[in-house]
Protein backbone atom coordinates (compact mmCIF):
# COMPACT_ATOMS: atom_id res chain seq x y z
CA UNK A 1 0.00 0.00 0.00
CA UNK A 2 3.17 2.30 0.86
CA UNK A 3 3.24 2.32 -3.28
CA UNK A 4 -0.03 3.37 -3.67
CA UNK A 5 0.07 6.07 -1.41
CA UNK A 6 3.14 7.40 -2.74
CA UNK A 7 1.34 7.90 -6.29
CA UNK A 8 -1.80 9.09 -4.76
CA UNK A 9 -0.03 11.55 -2.64
CA UNK A 10 2.29 12.67 -5.36
CA UNK A 11 -0.94 13.27 -7.38
CA UNK A 12 -2.85 15.28 -4.76
CA UNK A 13 0.26 17.89 -4.69
CA UNK A 14 0.72 18.28 -8.30
CA UNK A 15 -3.16 18.78 -9.03
CA UNK A 16 -2.91 21.91 -5.99
CA UNK A 17 0.01 23.30 -8.31
CA UNK A 18 -1.72 23.06 -10.98
CA UNK A 19 -3.68 26.37 -12.06
CA UNK A 20 -5.85 24.49 -14.57
CA UNK A 21 -6.51 21.65 -12.73
CA UNK A 22 -7.83 23.58 -9.60
CA UNK A 23 -9.31 26.13 -11.79
CA UNK A 24 -11.09 22.57 -12.97
CA UNK A 25 -11.95 21.97 -9.58
CA UNK A 26 -13.62 25.40 -8.71
CA UNK A 27 -15.20 25.48 -12.07
CA UNK A 28 -17.43 22.80 -12.31
CA UNK A 29 -18.92 23.00 -8.59
CA UNK A 30 -19.73 26.37 -9.49
CA UNK A 31 -21.47 25.96 -12.83
CA UNK A 32 -23.73 23.19 -11.35
CA UNK A 33 -24.41 24.90 -8.10
CA UNK A 34 -24.88 29.07 -9.19
CA UNK A 35 -27.92 27.91 -11.57
CA UNK A 36 -29.74 26.39 -9.57
CA UNK A 37 -29.57 28.30 -6.48
CA UNK A 38 -30.46 31.08 -8.78
CA UNK A 39 -33.51 29.68 -9.96
CA UNK A 40 -34.50 28.62 -6.30
CA UNK A 41 -34.14 31.99 -4.87
CA UNK A 42 -36.05 33.42 -7.50
CA UNK A 43 -39.09 31.18 -6.98
CA UNK A 44 -41.56 32.67 -4.80
CA UNK A 45 -43.03 30.35 -2.05
CA UNK A 46 -46.09 29.40 -4.35
CA UNK A 47 -43.34 28.05 -6.59
CA UNK A 48 -42.86 25.32 -3.96
CA UNK A 49 -45.72 22.89 -4.61
CA UNK A 50 -44.19 22.67 -8.65
CA UNK A 51 -41.04 21.85 -7.11
CA UNK A 52 -42.14 18.84 -5.42
CA UNK A 53 -42.54 16.15 -7.70
CA UNK A 54 -39.34 17.54 -9.35
CA UNK A 55 -35.73 16.36 -8.98
CA UNK A 56 -33.75 19.84 -9.29
CA UNK A 57 -30.95 17.83 -7.43
CA UNK A 58 -30.05 15.38 -9.50
CA UNK A 59 -28.72 18.30 -11.35
CA UNK A 60 -25.65 18.31 -9.04
CA UNK A 61 -24.78 14.98 -10.13
CA UNK A 62 -22.71 16.64 -12.88
CA UNK A 63 -20.01 17.47 -10.27
CA UNK A 64 -19.32 13.87 -9.58
CA UNK A 65 -19.49 13.64 -13.87
CA UNK A 66 -17.30 16.09 -14.63
CA UNK A 67 -14.74 16.39 -11.93
CA UNK A 68 -12.97 13.08 -11.94
CA UNK A 69 -13.25 13.45 -15.59
CA UNK A 70 -10.68 16.92 -15.59
CA UNK A 71 -8.37 15.44 -13.22
CA UNK A 72 -8.24 11.87 -14.64
CA UNK A 73 -7.27 13.22 -17.86
CA UNK A 74 -4.09 14.29 -16.18
CA UNK A 75 -2.75 10.77 -15.25
CA UNK A 76 -1.03 9.68 -17.72
CA UNK A 77 -1.06 12.23 -19.93
CA UNK A 78 0.64 14.26 -17.33
CA UNK A 79 3.19 12.00 -16.69
CA UNK A 80 4.04 11.70 -20.67
CA UNK A 81 4.19 15.34 -20.70
CA UNK A 82 6.94 15.99 -17.84
CA UNK A 83 8.83 12.08 -19.31
CA UNK A 84 8.24 10.69 -15.72
CA UNK A 85 6.79 7.35 -16.78
CA UNK A 86 9.92 5.53 -17.43
CA UNK A 87 11.28 6.28 -13.99
CA UNK A 88 8.38 5.69 -12.71
CA UNK A 89 7.63 2.18 -14.30
CA UNK A 90 11.53 1.35 -13.61
CA UNK A 91 10.44 1.01 -10.16
CA UNK A 92 8.67 -2.27 -8.21
CA UNK A 93 5.27 -0.64 -8.71
CA UNK A 94 2.93 -3.27 -10.54
CA UNK A 95 0.24 -1.67 -12.49
CA UNK A 96 -2.68 -2.21 -10.73
CA UNK A 97 -0.41 -0.01 -7.93
CA UNK A 98 -0.08 2.71 -10.15
CA UNK A 99 -3.83 2.74 -11.18
CA UNK A 100 -5.12 2.29 -8.30
CA UNK A 101 -2.66 4.87 -6.74
CA UNK A 102 -3.87 7.38 -10.04
CA UNK A 103 -8.13 6.41 -9.49
CA UNK A 104 -7.74 7.20 -5.61
CA UNK A 105 -6.08 10.53 -6.31
CA UNK A 106 -9.13 11.23 -8.09
CA UNK A 107 -11.39 9.64 -6.42
CA UNK A 108 -11.22 11.31 -3.10
CA UNK A 109 -10.98 14.58 -3.81
CA UNK A 110 -14.03 14.43 -6.18
CA UNK A 111 -16.18 12.73 -3.73
CA UNK A 112 -15.14 15.64 -1.27
CA UNK A 113 -16.10 18.71 -3.88
CA UNK A 114 -19.41 16.81 -4.49
CA UNK A 115 -20.26 16.12 -0.82
CA UNK A 116 -19.07 19.14 0.66
CA UNK A 117 -20.66 21.68 -2.44
CA UNK A 118 -23.68 19.29 -1.58
CA UNK A 119 -24.31 19.56 1.75
CA UNK A 120 -23.43 23.52 1.52
CA UNK A 121 -25.96 23.92 -1.31
CA UNK A 122 -28.63 22.10 1.32
CA UNK A 123 -27.70 24.45 3.88
CA UNK A 124 -28.04 27.17 1.96
CA UNK A 125 -31.58 26.33 0.62
CA UNK A 126 -32.47 25.73 4.22
CA UNK A 127 -31.39 28.86 5.92
CA UNK A 128 -32.35 31.49 2.50
CA UNK A 129 -34.81 30.19 0.79
CA UNK A 130 -38.34 31.65 0.56
CA UNK A 131 -40.87 29.08 2.93
CA UNK A 132 -41.87 26.24 1.67
CA UNK A 133 -39.36 25.73 -0.76
CA UNK A 134 -36.71 23.72 0.91
CA UNK A 135 -39.14 20.53 2.10
CA UNK A 136 -40.34 20.66 -1.45
CA UNK A 137 -36.69 20.84 -3.14
CA UNK A 138 -34.74 18.25 -0.39
CA UNK A 139 -36.77 14.93 0.00
CA UNK A 140 -34.70 12.07 1.42
CA UNK A 141 -35.09 10.04 -1.84
CA UNK A 142 -32.75 12.93 -3.63
CA UNK A 143 -30.80 13.01 -1.16
CA UNK A 144 -30.05 8.67 -0.86
CA UNK A 145 -29.59 9.25 -4.92
CA UNK A 146 -27.10 11.57 -4.26
CA UNK A 147 -25.24 9.87 -1.75
CA UNK A 148 -25.22 6.64 -3.58
CA UNK A 149 -24.69 8.19 -7.21
CA UNK A 150 -21.66 9.95 -6.63
CA UNK A 151 -19.34 7.62 -5.86
CA UNK A 152 -20.60 5.42 -8.95
CA UNK A 153 -20.45 8.21 -11.48
CA UNK A 154 -17.60 9.77 -10.37
CA UNK A 155 -15.25 6.39 -10.97
CA UNK A 156 -16.86 6.29 -14.59
CA UNK A 157 -15.68 9.22 -15.04
CA UNK A 158 -12.25 8.00 -13.60
CA UNK A 159 -11.98 4.92 -15.59
CA UNK A 160 -12.99 7.08 -19.02
CA UNK A 161 -10.53 10.02 -18.17
CA UNK A 162 -7.61 7.54 -17.46
CA UNK A 163 -8.50 6.02 -20.81
CA UNK A 164 -8.53 8.99 -22.59
CA UNK A 165 -5.27 9.36 -20.82
CA UNK A 166 -3.32 6.55 -21.88
CA UNK A 167 -3.88 7.74 -25.17
CA UNK A 168 -2.80 11.29 -24.96
CA UNK A 169 0.34 12.94 -25.83
CA UNK A 170 -1.35 16.32 -24.03
CA UNK A 171 -2.89 16.91 -20.89
CA UNK A 172 -5.20 19.74 -22.30
CA UNK A 173 -6.05 17.60 -25.13
CA UNK A 174 -6.91 15.05 -23.23
CA UNK A 175 -9.20 17.02 -20.78
CA UNK A 176 -11.65 17.83 -23.69
CA UNK A 177 -11.90 14.80 -24.73
CA UNK A 178 -12.35 13.27 -21.36
CA UNK A 179 -15.08 15.88 -20.75
CA UNK A 180 -16.59 15.72 -24.04
CA UNK A 181 -17.08 11.68 -23.52
CA UNK A 182 -18.97 12.75 -20.28
CA UNK A 183 -21.69 14.55 -21.68
CA UNK A 184 -24.16 11.42 -22.51
CA UNK A 185 -24.17 11.23 -18.90
CA UNK A 186 -24.69 14.96 -18.00
CA UNK A 187 -27.44 15.14 -20.55
CA UNK A 188 -29.11 12.23 -18.07
CA UNK A 189 -28.93 14.45 -14.74
CA UNK A 190 -29.80 17.50 -16.64
CA UNK A 191 -33.05 15.22 -18.33
CA UNK A 192 -33.52 13.67 -14.74
CA UNK A 193 -33.99 17.85 -12.89
CA UNK A 194 -36.05 19.21 -15.99
CA UNK A 195 -38.27 15.97 -15.12
CA UNK A 196 -37.95 14.60 -18.76
CA UNK A 197 -37.17 11.26 -17.72
CA UNK A 198 -39.16 10.35 -14.60
CA UNK A 199 -37.48 8.71 -12.42
CA UNK A 200 -38.78 5.37 -10.82
CA UNK A 201 -37.60 3.72 -8.25
CA UNK A 202 -37.37 0.81 -10.19
CA UNK A 203 -35.00 3.15 -12.65
CA UNK A 204 -33.04 4.46 -10.17
CA UNK A 205 -32.07 0.62 -8.79
CA UNK A 206 -31.16 -0.46 -12.18
CA UNK A 207 -29.41 2.52 -12.97
CA UNK A 208 -27.09 2.21 -9.69
CA UNK A 209 -26.42 -0.98 -10.45
CA UNK A 210 -25.19 -0.53 -14.15
CA UNK A 211 -23.18 1.60 -13.16
CA UNK A 212 -21.76 -0.54 -10.39
CA UNK A 213 -21.08 -3.01 -13.17
CA UNK A 214 -19.78 -0.72 -15.46
CA UNK A 215 -17.50 0.85 -13.28
CA UNK A 216 -16.41 -3.11 -12.42
CA UNK A 217 -15.71 -3.34 -16.11
CA UNK A 218 -14.07 -0.39 -16.40
CA UNK A 219 -11.58 -1.75 -13.96
CA UNK A 220 -10.76 -5.02 -16.07
CA UNK A 221 -10.69 -3.12 -19.20
CA UNK A 222 -8.65 -0.06 -17.91
CA UNK A 223 -5.72 -2.27 -16.09
CA UNK A 224 -4.20 -3.70 -19.34
CA UNK A 225 -4.38 -0.34 -20.78
CA UNK A 226 -1.39 -0.11 -18.27
CA UNK A 227 0.74 -2.33 -19.17
CA UNK A 228 4.45 -0.98 -19.16
CA UNK A 229 5.03 -1.66 -22.94
CA UNK A 230 2.12 -0.09 -23.67
CA UNK A 231 2.49 3.27 -21.72
CA UNK A 232 6.09 3.23 -22.54
CA UNK A 233 5.18 2.83 -26.43
CA UNK A 234 2.69 6.18 -26.36
CA UNK A 235 -0.05 6.58 -28.08
CA UNK A 236 1.55 6.36 -31.46
CA UNK B 1 33.67 -9.81 -32.06
CA UNK B 2 36.02 -10.24 -29.06
CA UNK B 3 35.55 -11.02 -25.52
CA UNK B 4 31.75 -10.82 -24.81
CA UNK B 5 32.54 -12.28 -21.43
CA UNK B 6 33.02 -9.98 -18.50
CA UNK B 7 36.30 -8.56 -17.18
CA UNK B 8 35.01 -8.10 -13.85
CA UNK B 9 33.84 -10.70 -11.11
CA UNK B 10 31.24 -12.78 -11.18
CA UNK B 11 31.62 -14.04 -7.46
CA UNK B 12 28.16 -14.01 -6.92
CA UNK B 13 27.22 -17.07 -8.72
CA UNK B 14 26.39 -15.91 -12.25
CA UNK B 15 26.87 -12.46 -14.38
CA UNK B 16 24.87 -9.36 -13.35
CA UNK B 17 23.58 -8.95 -16.85
CA UNK B 18 23.64 -11.74 -19.56
CA UNK B 19 21.43 -11.82 -22.95
CA UNK B 20 21.29 -14.14 -25.45
CA UNK B 21 20.46 -13.74 -28.70
CA UNK B 22 18.14 -10.82 -27.47
CA UNK B 23 15.59 -9.26 -29.90
CA UNK B 24 13.20 -6.87 -29.98
CA UNK B 25 10.80 -5.61 -33.20
CA UNK B 26 8.01 -2.68 -32.92
CA UNK B 27 6.02 -5.02 -35.69
CA UNK B 28 8.18 -4.82 -38.73
CA UNK B 29 10.68 -2.78 -37.75
CA UNK B 30 13.19 -3.89 -35.48
CA UNK B 31 15.37 -1.94 -32.63
CA UNK B 32 17.42 -4.95 -31.80
CA UNK B 33 18.60 -8.33 -32.68
CA UNK B 34 20.36 -11.31 -31.82
CA UNK B 35 22.12 -8.98 -29.27
CA UNK B 36 24.38 -11.78 -27.01
CA UNK B 37 26.35 -10.38 -24.02
CA UNK B 38 27.37 -11.05 -20.18
CA UNK B 39 28.50 -8.31 -17.74
CA UNK B 40 30.09 -9.00 -14.63
CA UNK B 41 29.25 -7.99 -11.45
CA UNK B 42 31.38 -4.66 -10.33
CA UNK B 43 31.53 -3.77 -14.20
CA UNK B 44 31.57 -0.53 -15.61
CA UNK B 45 30.34 -1.26 -19.31
CA UNK B 46 29.74 0.99 -21.79
CA UNK B 47 26.70 0.90 -24.84
CA UNK B 48 27.68 2.73 -27.74
CA UNK B 49 25.94 3.07 -31.02
CA UNK B 50 24.69 5.93 -33.12
CA UNK B 51 21.31 7.68 -32.76
CA UNK B 52 18.53 4.87 -33.39
CA UNK B 53 20.84 2.22 -32.62
CA UNK B 54 18.64 0.64 -29.70
CA UNK B 55 20.52 1.79 -27.23
CA UNK B 56 17.97 2.85 -25.41
CA UNK B 57 15.37 0.00 -26.08
CA UNK B 58 18.35 -2.29 -24.68
CA UNK B 59 18.10 -0.53 -21.49
CA UNK B 60 14.32 -0.75 -21.41
CA UNK B 61 14.05 -4.52 -22.45
CA UNK B 62 16.48 -5.20 -19.82
CA UNK B 63 14.71 -2.88 -17.25
CA UNK B 64 11.84 -4.96 -17.55
CA UNK B 65 9.97 -1.97 -19.08
CA UNK B 66 9.80 -3.74 -22.30
CA UNK B 67 9.57 -7.54 -23.20
CA UNK B 68 11.80 -8.94 -25.68
CA UNK B 69 10.56 -10.27 -28.60
CA UNK B 70 12.55 -13.06 -28.59
CA UNK B 71 15.96 -14.81 -27.05
CA UNK B 72 16.78 -14.67 -23.66
CA UNK B 73 18.53 -12.74 -20.98
CA UNK B 74 19.27 -12.52 -17.07
CA UNK B 75 19.38 -9.47 -14.85
CA UNK B 76 20.50 -9.49 -10.76
CA UNK B 77 20.66 -13.28 -10.97
CA UNK B 78 16.99 -13.62 -12.28
CA UNK B 79 15.76 -14.74 -15.68
CA UNK B 80 13.89 -11.54 -17.81
CA UNK B 81 10.38 -13.00 -17.72
CA UNK B 82 7.52 -11.03 -16.37
CA UNK B 83 6.86 -12.65 -13.41
CA UNK B 84 10.26 -11.75 -11.89
CA UNK B 85 9.75 -7.96 -13.38
CA UNK B 86 8.96 -6.72 -9.62
CA UNK B 87 11.88 -8.52 -8.40
CA UNK B 88 14.30 -7.35 -10.66
CA UNK B 89 12.85 -3.93 -10.58
CA UNK B 90 13.40 -3.83 -6.79
CA UNK B 91 17.60 -4.63 -8.01
CA UNK B 92 18.06 -2.18 -10.43
CA UNK B 93 17.78 1.36 -11.10
CA UNK B 94 17.25 3.22 -14.72
CA UNK B 95 18.27 6.77 -14.88
CA UNK B 96 16.68 7.60 -18.22
CA UNK B 97 18.27 10.37 -21.01
CA UNK B 98 15.88 13.02 -19.91
CA UNK B 99 15.39 13.22 -16.04
CA UNK B 100 11.98 12.94 -16.10
CA UNK B 101 11.28 14.72 -12.61
CA UNK B 102 7.75 16.41 -11.54
CA UNK B 103 8.13 19.59 -11.89
CA UNK B 104 6.02 21.35 -9.90
CA UNK B 105 7.50 19.00 -6.59
CA UNK B 106 10.64 20.09 -4.97
CA UNK B 107 13.62 17.96 -5.16
CA UNK B 108 12.88 16.76 -1.74
CA UNK B 109 9.27 15.77 -2.82
CA UNK B 110 10.62 13.87 -5.57
CA UNK B 111 12.74 11.81 -4.10
CA UNK B 112 10.18 11.02 -1.12
CA UNK B 113 7.71 9.61 -3.84
CA UNK B 114 11.06 7.44 -5.29
CA UNK B 115 11.54 6.60 -1.70
CA UNK B 116 8.08 5.11 -0.83
CA UNK B 117 7.99 3.45 -4.34
CA UNK B 118 11.17 1.39 -3.60
CA UNK B 119 9.74 0.93 0.29
CA UNK B 120 13.16 2.53 1.75
CA UNK B 121 13.38 2.83 5.51
CA UNK B 122 14.47 5.67 7.07
CA UNK B 123 13.98 7.62 3.64
CA UNK B 124 14.77 10.73 5.23
CA UNK B 125 18.39 9.63 5.87
CA UNK B 126 18.57 7.86 2.82
CA UNK B 127 17.39 11.08 0.73
CA UNK B 128 20.06 13.12 2.06
CA UNK B 129 22.87 10.88 1.77
CA UNK B 130 22.27 10.70 -2.03
CA UNK B 131 21.81 14.62 -2.11
CA UNK B 132 25.03 15.12 -0.30
CA UNK B 133 26.62 12.50 -3.44
CA UNK B 134 25.23 14.64 -6.43
CA UNK B 135 26.22 17.86 -4.52
CA UNK B 136 22.36 19.14 -3.95
CA UNK B 137 21.99 18.78 -0.49
CA UNK B 138 21.43 22.45 -0.08
CA UNK B 139 18.45 22.50 -3.05
CA UNK B 140 16.44 19.71 -1.38
CA UNK B 141 13.22 22.02 -1.43
CA UNK B 142 13.91 23.84 -4.65
CA UNK B 143 11.02 23.38 -7.27
CA UNK B 144 12.29 21.05 -9.89
CA UNK B 145 10.82 22.81 -12.23
CA UNK B 146 13.01 25.45 -11.81
CA UNK B 147 16.38 23.87 -11.78
CA UNK B 148 18.55 24.23 -14.65
CA UNK B 149 19.57 20.82 -16.88
CA UNK B 150 22.17 20.07 -15.06
CA UNK B 151 20.88 20.43 -11.83
CA UNK B 152 17.78 18.16 -12.84
CA UNK B 153 20.38 15.36 -14.14
CA UNK B 154 21.81 15.32 -10.68
CA UNK B 155 18.37 14.90 -8.75
CA UNK B 156 17.37 11.92 -11.46
CA UNK B 157 20.85 10.42 -10.62
CA UNK B 158 20.09 10.74 -6.83
CA UNK B 159 16.83 9.11 -7.28
CA UNK B 160 18.63 6.72 -9.22
CA UNK B 161 20.73 6.01 -6.21
CA UNK B 162 18.29 5.96 -3.73
CA UNK B 163 17.24 2.08 -3.62
CA UNK B 164 21.32 1.38 -3.71
CA UNK B 165 20.71 -0.79 -7.08
CA UNK B 166 22.88 -3.82 -7.76
CA UNK B 167 22.48 -2.64 -11.11
CA UNK B 168 22.37 1.15 -12.30
CA UNK B 169 21.26 1.80 -16.39
CA UNK B 170 22.92 5.47 -16.91
CA UNK B 171 21.13 6.40 -20.31
CA UNK B 172 23.49 9.79 -21.51
CA UNK B 173 24.00 10.52 -17.93
CA UNK B 174 26.44 13.53 -18.47
CA UNK B 175 23.96 14.56 -21.44
CA UNK B 176 23.57 18.51 -21.12
CA UNK B 177 26.18 18.92 -18.11
CA UNK B 178 28.79 21.47 -18.27
CA UNK B 179 32.20 19.80 -18.27
CA UNK B 180 32.41 20.57 -13.99
CA UNK B 181 29.49 18.69 -13.71
CA UNK B 182 30.29 15.85 -16.02
CA UNK B 183 33.56 15.74 -13.88
CA UNK B 184 31.57 14.92 -10.76
CA UNK B 185 29.21 12.04 -12.22
CA UNK B 186 32.81 10.18 -13.74
CA UNK B 187 33.99 10.58 -10.41
CA UNK B 188 30.56 9.56 -8.89
CA UNK B 189 30.49 6.85 -11.42
CA UNK B 190 34.06 5.78 -10.01
CA UNK B 191 33.29 5.72 -6.66
CA UNK B 192 29.75 3.60 -7.39
CA UNK B 193 31.99 0.97 -9.24
CA UNK B 194 34.62 0.59 -6.06
CA UNK B 195 31.50 0.14 -4.01
CA UNK B 196 30.36 -3.06 -6.30
CA UNK B 197 27.99 -1.49 -8.42
CA UNK B 198 27.64 -2.82 -11.91
CA UNK B 199 27.26 0.28 -14.28
CA UNK B 200 25.61 -0.39 -17.72
CA UNK B 201 26.30 3.04 -19.14
CA UNK B 202 24.97 4.76 -22.27
CA UNK B 203 26.57 7.46 -24.01
CA UNK B 204 27.73 9.59 -27.36
CA UNK B 205 30.55 10.43 -25.61
CA UNK B 206 33.35 7.88 -26.80
CA UNK B 207 35.91 9.85 -24.30
CA UNK B 208 33.43 8.89 -21.34
CA UNK B 209 33.25 5.41 -22.45
CA UNK B 210 37.09 5.25 -23.02
CA UNK B 211 37.44 6.83 -19.61
CA UNK B 212 35.34 4.93 -17.64
CA UNK B 213 34.33 1.36 -19.15
CA UNK B 214 35.79 -1.64 -18.73
CA UNK B 215 34.59 -3.16 -21.74
CA UNK B 216 32.23 -1.65 -24.43
CA UNK B 217 29.80 -3.03 -26.95
CA UNK B 218 29.13 -1.50 -29.91
CA UNK B 219 25.93 -1.63 -30.97
CA UNK B 220 23.43 -0.78 -34.50
CA UNK B 221 20.78 -2.85 -34.57
CA UNK B 222 23.10 -5.72 -33.93
CA UNK B 223 26.22 -5.88 -31.76
CA UNK B 224 28.77 -5.05 -34.00
CA UNK B 225 31.83 -5.75 -31.34
CA UNK B 226 32.21 -6.11 -27.23
CA UNK B 227 35.64 -5.87 -25.78
CA UNK B 228 37.68 -3.83 -23.41
CA UNK B 229 38.76 -0.42 -25.40
CA UNK B 230 42.59 -1.43 -26.37
CA UNK B 231 41.25 -4.90 -27.38
CA UNK B 232 39.23 -3.50 -29.59
CA UNK B 233 42.15 -0.85 -31.04
CA UNK B 234 44.36 -3.82 -31.11
CA UNK B 235 41.70 -6.14 -33.41
CA UNK B 236 40.41 -3.33 -35.92
CA UNK B 237 43.81 -1.33 -36.16
CA UNK B 238 47.69 -2.48 -36.94
CA UNK B 239 50.39 -0.43 -34.57
CA UNK B 240 52.22 1.57 -36.18
CA UNK B 241 54.72 4.02 -36.13
CA UNK B 242 54.39 7.42 -37.79
CA UNK B 243 58.57 8.43 -38.27
CA UNK B 244 58.59 12.66 -40.01
CA UNK B 245 62.11 13.84 -40.70
CA UNK B 246 63.29 17.02 -41.75
CA UNK B 247 63.95 15.87 -45.14
CA UNK B 248 62.32 13.66 -47.56
CA UNK B 249 64.10 10.21 -47.48
CA UNK B 250 66.34 8.98 -50.66
CA UNK B 251 65.22 5.68 -50.74
CA UNK B 252 62.99 5.12 -47.88
CA UNK B 253 62.53 1.15 -49.50
CA UNK B 254 66.59 0.42 -48.50
CA UNK B 255 65.74 1.96 -45.07
CA UNK B 256 62.66 0.75 -43.68
CA UNK B 257 62.76 -2.67 -45.71
CA UNK B 258 65.40 -3.89 -43.73
CA UNK B 259 64.09 -4.16 -40.33
CA UNK B 260 61.93 -7.26 -39.28
CA UNK B 261 59.69 -5.83 -37.15
CA UNK B 262 58.49 -3.68 -39.72
CA UNK B 263 55.47 -5.37 -41.82
CA UNK B 264 55.01 -2.64 -44.51
CA UNK B 265 55.27 1.17 -45.18
CA UNK B 266 53.73 4.13 -46.65
CA UNK B 267 54.62 7.88 -47.86
CA UNK B 268 52.91 11.01 -46.39
CA UNK B 269 54.27 13.21 -48.77
CA UNK B 270 56.72 15.46 -48.21
CA UNK B 271 58.23 13.71 -46.18
CA UNK B 272 56.13 11.31 -43.33
CA UNK B 273 56.20 7.49 -42.99
CA UNK B 274 53.90 5.16 -41.67
CA UNK B 275 55.52 1.98 -40.61
CA UNK B 276 53.03 -0.90 -39.96
CA UNK B 277 54.90 -2.93 -37.34
CA UNK B 278 54.69 -6.28 -35.75
CA UNK B 279 56.20 -4.94 -32.29
CA UNK B 280 56.72 -1.78 -31.01
CA UNK B 281 59.14 -2.03 -28.49
CA UNK B 282 61.84 -3.99 -31.07
CA UNK B 283 60.96 -1.33 -34.17
CA UNK B 284 61.12 2.02 -32.63
CA UNK B 285 65.29 1.30 -31.49
CA UNK B 286 65.97 -0.48 -34.75
CA UNK B 287 64.06 2.41 -36.82
CA UNK B 288 65.73 5.08 -34.76
CA UNK B 289 68.86 3.01 -35.97
CA UNK B 290 68.06 3.17 -39.60
CA UNK B 291 67.16 6.68 -40.02
CA UNK B 292 70.32 7.35 -38.31
CA UNK B 293 73.27 5.44 -39.93
CA UNK B 294 70.92 6.90 -42.80
CA UNK B 295 71.94 10.37 -42.18
CA UNK B 296 68.15 11.18 -41.90
CA UNK B 297 67.48 14.00 -39.63
CA UNK B 298 64.39 12.79 -37.90
CA UNK B 299 61.80 15.26 -36.39
CA UNK B 300 59.60 12.53 -34.30
CA UNK B 301 59.44 8.86 -34.51
CA UNK B 302 56.32 7.93 -32.23
CA UNK B 303 53.81 5.27 -31.90
CA UNK B 304 50.01 6.04 -33.77
CA UNK B 305 46.91 6.20 -31.25
CA UNK B 306 43.83 5.20 -32.08
CA UNK B 307 41.49 6.36 -29.78
CA UNK B 308 37.41 4.97 -29.25
CA UNK B 309 36.47 7.38 -31.55
CA UNK B 310 38.43 4.94 -34.69
CA UNK B 311 37.86 1.96 -33.17
CA UNK B 312 33.49 3.09 -33.01
CA UNK B 313 34.18 4.51 -36.39
CA UNK B 314 35.17 2.05 -38.17
CA UNK B 315 32.96 -0.26 -36.94
CA UNK B 316 29.60 1.77 -37.49
CA UNK B 317 30.41 3.29 -41.09
CA UNK B 318 31.96 0.21 -42.14
CA UNK B 319 28.43 -1.80 -42.77
CA UNK B 320 27.15 1.90 -44.33
CA UNK B 321 30.14 1.73 -46.97
CA UNK B 322 29.50 -2.20 -48.08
Amino acid sequence: MRRVRAIMLKELREYGRNRSLVAAMALYPLIFTVQPLIAIFVAPSAAAASLAGRHELSFMLGIPILVPAALAAFAVAGERQQETLEPVLATPITREEFLLGKALAVFLPALVIAYVVFALFIAVVELFAKPGIAPALIGTDDVIVQVLFTPLLAAWSIWVGIAVSTRSNDVRVAQQLSVLSSLPLILITIMLSFSIIQPSFELVVFLGALLLVADVIGWRLIAPLFNREKLISGPH
Amino acid sequence: MTSPSPSASTDKGGPAISADKLTKRFGDRVAFEDVSFEIGYGEVFGFLGPNGAGKTTTVRTLGTLLTPSSGSASVAGLPLTPANGVDIRRRIAIMPESPGLYQRLSVLENLQCFADLYEINDARSRIQAVLAAVGLADRANDRSGVLSKGLRQRVALARALLSDPEILFLDEPTSGLDPAAARDVHELIGQLRERGVTIFLTTHRLDEAEKLCDRVAILNATLLSVGRPEDLRDQLFAKSLRVVTLAPLTDPAAVFGQIASVTRWSEEPPSTYVLVISDSRAAAPAVTRALAAAGADVVSIGEEQHTLEDVYLQLVDEPQAQ
